[in-house]
């Protein structure tokens, strides 16, 4: 029920921000349609844990995107050199190895952290198997038991 | 002050613009599929961000700047999953990646 | 400079459509696909501040969301013949690959 009551107010949020007209009927029309929306979501069992995560151990996620935005500058500038260098030094690889995450939000956040970084993409994603294909032999080998496994690990809380 | 802010998002727009040109670039050099996934995430993740950082501080603090983080976030959470079903479909078909030799030394740019 | 970058992502989106006429696979001409839908995305929002008119960046932000649901539209197709049904299996994606 609190799970619902926080997806109806961020809901209503997103209305009036996106709406950014603040009359009677504009209101209240947004307010309607949020009430409609949590009442298909409750029928459809979407608001769940997966569905509006609200449940992750938010200190760990506020730590965990200024870290993710600056690997991603990194290896951006990384692989930004690898294309614009006239011999194009790649060595593409395919590396298997299994995460440590236990929930299937740990497993999505990981993996999608993964392909965000520019250099490594995930093929296949299984509760026990990551296949990652990863542009360079280097960014390859720093992918097992890496710092963010460890933090998308952190990332699920309890 | 304001001439400060502005030089900043004439600098992140350039950059921005320029990582998107290398996106495309990619695109055109890589050998294979695979790889050329790997170009194309610099646009949507460098180019995207810094682009969009440039307009933010043209924006200021209004409305304009709630609706282009919201862009931002939209790309930076639907583009990995775009791009992971793509990779996912191309190795379904088995498709298969270029890979490096196994013997040969590492590749320093 | 809003100029510059708009004069940029129209060379990305140029590029991205010659990638896409070269093909070879399908999967690259999706990719493409998608390049130019995100240029297109950012397009419109420094357009919208070049020409004074902030509401483009509505249309870029439902730019970005039919990008995202086109490609994976295009995916399911290719996997199963058609949008409405669910799940005939894998095998009919590799016949076509």
């Amino acid at each position: 029920m609190a799970r619902q009551f926080s997806f109806l107010l961020s809901l209503i949020a997103f209305w009036l921000l996106l709406s950014g007209m603040f009359t009677p009927f504009l209101i209240a029309a947004g307010i309607g349609s949020a009430i409609v929306i949590v009442l298909l979501s409750r029928r459809m069992d979407l608001a769940d844990h997966e569905g509006h995560p609200v449940h992750l151990a938010w200190v760990a996620v506020l730590s965990y995107w200024p870290w993710l935005f600056k690997e991603i500058i990194k290896s951006a500038w990384d692989v930004t050199r690898r294309v614009l260098h006239p011999a194009l030094p790649i060595s593409p690889v395919l590396v298997e190895f299994r995460p440590t995450q236990t929930t299937d939000v740990g497993l999505v956040i990981h993996a999608n952290s993964i392909t965000l970084t520019p250099g490594t993409i995930s093929v296949e994603v299984e509760p026990d198997r990551f296949l990652v294909h990863a542009l360079t032999r280097e960014a390859g080998a720093g992918l097992t038991g890496s710092e963010m496994d460890r933090r998308c690990t952190a990332l699920e809380g309890n | 002050m304001s001439t400060l802010v502005e030089s900043i998002s004439a600098i992140s727009l350039l950059l921005g613009a320029l990582f998107c040109c290398v996106g495309g670039i990619g695109l055109m050099r890589m050998p294979d599929f695979y790889t050329r996934m790997h170009a194309a995430s610099i646009t949507e993740t460098l180019g995207v961000g810094l682009t969009l950082l440039g307009l933010l501080l043209l924006a200021g603090w209004t409305l304009v700047a709630v609706k282009l983080l919201m862009v931002g976030a939209l790309v930076f959470f639907v583009s990995p999953t775009a791009s992971h079903a793509l990779a996912r479909a191309a190795m379904t078909c088995r498709l298969k990646p270029v890979l490096a030799d196994v013997g040969e030394t590492t590749s320093k740019p | 400079m809003l100029a510059f970058a708009t004069l940029a992502l129209l060379v990305t989106v140029a590029l991205a459509l010659v990638r896409a006429a070269l093909g070879p696979t399908v999967f690259d001409r999706l990719q493409a696909a998608n390049t130019v839908g995100t240029c297109a995305m950012l397009l419109l929002a420094v357009l919208g501040f070049l020409f004074g008119r902030p509401e483009f960046l509505d249309l870029a932000l439902v730019y970005g969301l039919l990008n995202a649901i086109g490609v994976f539209a295009v995916l399911k197709f290719l996997r199963q013949d058609d949008l409405g049904e669910a799940s005939k299996d894998a095998a009919n994606l590799r016949e076509r690959a």
